[in-house]
């Protein structure tokens, strides 16, 4: 046994093991648990911890941006060409496309004055963030950004990409940020079905591919096809930007609602980079009815 | 830790699993992904009992919380655990050839992942398959080569 002990000059029993001590680390862990989940009370401890472990998240994005570096900078000539051309065209049409929405838009709102309407579009700004590729507990729909509060982002903020909403900022730390994804089982989202103008929930349900429309009735005119966007009575996300679109509806009889199955629009398990709207923090602070995040924000 | 001999290398072990543990790996791996973390962890509580323990793993399980957004406390809560149950086998362990020791982390492992989604469970987020225990065959595969490893690092700068 003598052998087995790294040093001799140790008791071979010095290491006795204390029950006292788990019973306190876990009675410690089970009420940070608690005061983090109910009371939102350790965001300071997080953020503390989450400035300690940044570099390592940082360390770890080297092989991932190698790989893109690698890819971008072996790509043949001939590759580079046609999605130069391919862009070319997409910008040309863009461009078009864009003549036509700065007329609507003034019609739009020479209109809305006429009504004297208090809706009122103005031009949203938006902070480019980059996703950091770290390996987030598989049940959460999470991603982490590489922007903080240092760069002005605080929780509550929307996130989109160039398809369609993708979430919103859960937590935000120094240097990075912490956001939920539309999908995650926790988040709900007020939206608006564009063809007939119907309100409804979208709920996360922890797949990437799938949100659950919820409290439609059976009589109600929903179609595969249907395209769902935000409804901005959360007053957190703006109004009318892309979520999902109608892929299974189910009328069943028997049960008070109908199942609505929608896919989101943005490609919420290929994304990369995203937009993060720029808002008051104000009106993120307060979560409205409607936005529930259960779970650690 | 590090004003005993040769502390930096049980540091800069955790620090290389914390890495390996957070880096994402491809699709088919990605189920498989063995925490290094606690496998480092078990390590070290079967070598050097007198040197980490419980609060140790406590510390690295609130990091490892923070790290992949989980509950402040919940994989703090399953490493604590474990490395009690490791302290208390530590001599047993030493002594088992590698395939039994294999099994023992794994069961090790198979504890570590039913906390951690249990309590995923009780915050509304609970385990759609039994993909989630997944992580602990590849941990069990991936100890022999964490154990040889170790071994040899200790040895060659006589970590006491």
């Amino acid at each position: 046994m003598t052998l087995l002990t790294p040093d001799n000059r140790r008791p071979l029993f010095a290491a006795t093991v204390n029950s006292f001590r788990l019973v306190l680390f876990a009675l410690l862990s089970i009420g940070m648990m608690v005061a983090d989940h109910r009371y939102h009370q350790l965001e300071a401890v997080r953020n503390v911890l989450a400035t300690f472990i940044y570099p390592m998240q940082y360390l770890i994005q080297t092989p991932v941006k190698a790989r893109y570096w690698l890819t971008e900078n072996l790509a043949s000539r001939t590759i580079l060409l046609t999605e130069n051309a391919e862009l070319r065209r997409k910008q040309l049409f863009l461009n078009a496309e864009l003549q036509k929405l700065t007329s609507l838009e003034a019609e739009n709102r020479r209109l809305r004055t006429l009504l004297e309407s208090s809706v009122n579009h103005q031009g949203e700004r938006f902070l480019i963030a980059e996703l950091l590729q770290v390996d987030f507990d598989p049940y959460r729909h999470q991603i982490l950004l590489n922007r903080g509060a240092r760069h002005g982002v605080h929780a509550g903020q929307p996130l989109l990409d160039q398809q369609g909403i993708i979430g919103q900022i859960s937590e935000a730390n120094a240097l990075t940020s912490r956001a939920i994804l539309i999908t995650d089982p926790n988040h709900a989202l007020p939206v608006q079905i564009i063809r007939t103008g119907m309100r409804t929930l979208a709920l996360g349900t922890g797949n990437f591919q799938a949100l659950q429309l919820s409290h439609i009735l059976n009589s109600d005119d929903v179609r595969v096809g249907d395209v769902v966007v935000t409804s901005g009575l959360d007053g957190r996300f703006p109004q009318g930007y892309p979520v999902a679109t109608v892929t299974q509806v189910e009328f069943d009889p028997t049960r008070p609602f109908a199942r609505i199955s929608a896919r989101p629009s943005a490609q919420l398990d290929r994304l990369r980079e995203v937009l993060l709207l720029v808002t008051d923090p104000a009106d993120g602070a307060a979560p409205k009815a409607g936005a529930r995040i259960a779970g650690p924000p | 830790m590090l004003h005993h001999p040769a502390g930096w290398v049980i540091v800069l072990s955790f620090i290389v699993a914390f890495l390996l543990t957070s880096i994402p790996l491809p699709a088919w791996l990605e189920t498989f992904h063995p925490d290094w973390l606690c496998l480092v962890l078990i390590y070290w509580c079967i070598a050097l009992p007198q040197r980490v323990g419980m609060g140790t793993a406590w510390l690295l399980g609130l990091l490892q919380d923070v790290a992949r957004g989980a509950l402040l406390g919940q994989h703090a809560l399953a490493l604590v655990v474990v490395a009690y149950i490791s302290l208390k086998l530590h001599r047993r362990l030493r002594l088992f050839p590698l395939w039994q020791q294999s099994l023992s982390v794994l069961a090790l492992l198979l504890i570590e992942q039913i906390l951690v989604s249990w309590v995923s469970g009780i915050s509304g987020y609970p385990p759609r398959d039994l993909g989630y225990l997944a992580p602990a065959l590849g941990g069990m595969l991936a100890w022999p080569w964490v154990f040889i490893l170790l071994r040899d690092l200790r040895q060659r700068f006589r970590v006491a």
